[in-house]
């Protein structure tokens, strides 16, 4: 799962060459993802793990950093 | 809406006296609204939004709201620079108590009441306050900064001044930290003039800006927090409510107006009454949409953890929503006002003149256009559910 998110931030979240570099703890705002960006990398993780954010979860700290976003992503998943 | 802790006849006073008594010199020559300030300095109120215990007045944002309103009735640019200082306060207040130095200078703002202006747009950002081209330069003394900054509203007039600008120099552009600046350790050179259409009194041209100062005069939070959770929502609400003053005097002149040609003729309603009934109803909405988001944010304010929960794209949504609905309702509603006075609205010498209104409205889609707002709306909506 993590080396699709990787794969998906490196698409859609617009931080150059940073990406690869990035740590699962590394701020992704603070490494340059605008929140324009921040929404196509959202887009593209619903369709990628087939899930949907639910608005409260549409939060800056639940798309911070990439154990943030497998975490989201597993909670919803353990959901269903 | 719980009662203010300040007495609102405090606020009305200057409104009514001080700010409109100077209001169509102020536009005329472009000059800041001394009178107007010094008069909100003697009242204490540019502490007002200043915890008790640190000397200020204790003020929630609503009773912010109702002051710029009334501030805005008499003066609009009055209003907005009282708005564009509470908006400064609030970021420290929210985002800085945790720091010695922040808290002093808080303590010191209330007691010798200083103003602040922000200092965040940009040549080369193109209008975007979340990105900066300049950045913090550490040194051994704490920091220097440097920004070619494209407006900055009364910087002239200000004590201090709050200013965004990159983490480091190595920084993406949206790294962004908020710096005080203090008055003795900056220098302005201006780089434009301030000779516009409107909101003349708010002098913003735009000026180099260097500075130096110590590195706890930095904000300890990153600035894209402090801009979700207090900066754009105290914006979007201080300039609604000084817009719905502005939108309330213009629409005040047509009542009388109204009034005065239906005394003329006891038994005939007058042709404008009906438009006044409609410019009445729109103000309403205006009003309603004001106070509806300013609700919601101070009972998350009032909440433990609240600030977090204005981080959410829902928030940011409805925020920006009650911009771009302010902003267009004070447009429309001076219009109809104007067509309601007629020729004596027209005139810029009559009781019921509503030019100035007309000019300082136009400002209101334009200061951080509707166009971004809109466009920024559109991506939200593209993951909200709206559940």
């Amino acid at each position: 799962m993590t080396r699709h998110i990787r794969d998906i931030l490196e698409a859609h979240a617009r931080l150059g060459a940073a990406a690869e570099r990035l740590s699962e703890s590394d701020d992704l705002y603070q490494a340059g993802m605008t929140s324009h960006a921040s929404v196509n990398v959202m887009l593209a993780l619903e369709r990628a793990f087939d899930v949907e954010f639910p608005d409260r979860m549409l939060t800056r700290s639940v798309f911070e950093n990439i154990a943030a976003i497998r975490g989201a992503i597993e909670e919803l998943r353990a959901g269903v | 809406m719980s009662a203010p802790r300040v007495p609102s006849l405090l606020w009305k006073e200057i409104a009514s006296g001080a700010a409109a008594a100077a209001a169509d010199d102020v536009d005329r020559n472009a000059r800041f609204p001394i009178e107007a300030i010094t008069e909100a300095k003697r009242a204490k109120l540019l502490g007002a939004y200043v915890p008790e215990e640190l000397g200020g007045l204790g003020c929630s944002i609503e009773d912010l709201g109702a002051m710029c309103n009334a501030i805005g009735q008499g003066c609009s640019a009055a209003g907005m620079v009282l708005a564009m200082h509470h908006i400064q306060v609030a970021c420290l207040v929210h985002h800085g108590l945790g720091s010695p130095r922040l808290r002093s200078y808080l303590q010191e703002l209330a007691e010798r009441q200083l103003l602040i202006a922000s200092v965040t747009s940009e040549v080369g950002t193109g209008g975007d306050l979340r990105s900066s081209v300049c950045s913090l330069v550490r040194d051994a003394h704490g920091f220097t900064l440097r920004k070619d900054a494209t407006t900055i509203s009364y910087g002239e007039h200000a004590d201090d001044l709050l200013v965004t600008c990159r983490r480091t120099p190595e920084s993406p552009a949206n790294d962004q930290v908020l710096v005080l600046v203090r008055g003795a350790d900056v220098t302005l050179e201006k780089t434009s003039r301030w000779d516009t259409l409107g909101m003349r009194g708010t002098c913003s041209p735009g000026f180099v800006m260097t500075s130096r100062g110590a590195g706890d005069q930095v904000v300890p939070v990153t600035f894209a927090n402090i801009a979700s959770q207090t900066m754009v929502p105290f914006s979007h609400l201080l300039w609604s409510s000084l817009w719905l003053g502005i939108a309330t005097d213009a629409v005040t002149r047509a009542r009388t107006f109204v009034r005065e040609q239906a005394r003329r003729t006891p038994g005939t309603t007058p042709p404008t009454a009906h438009r006044l009934a409609e410019v009445w109803s729109l103000l309403q909405t205006m009003r309603a949409g004001v106070h509806d988001v300013m609700l919601e944010y101070q009972q998350l304010l009032e909440e433990d953890g609240g600030l977090q929960k204005t981080t959410t794209l829902a928030f940011a949504l409805r925020m920006n929503n009650l911009k771009v609905a302010a902003s267009q309702h004070v447009v429309d509603i001076v219009q109809r006002a104007l067509l309601i006075c007629g020729i004596a609205g027209y005139k810029n010498d009559s009781r019921f003149s509503l030019g100035r209104h007309l000019r300082d409205a136009t400002s209101a889609p334009l200061m951080v256009g509707n166009d971004r707002i809109l466009a920024t709306n559109a991506s939200l909506l593209l993951v909200l559910k709206g559940e």
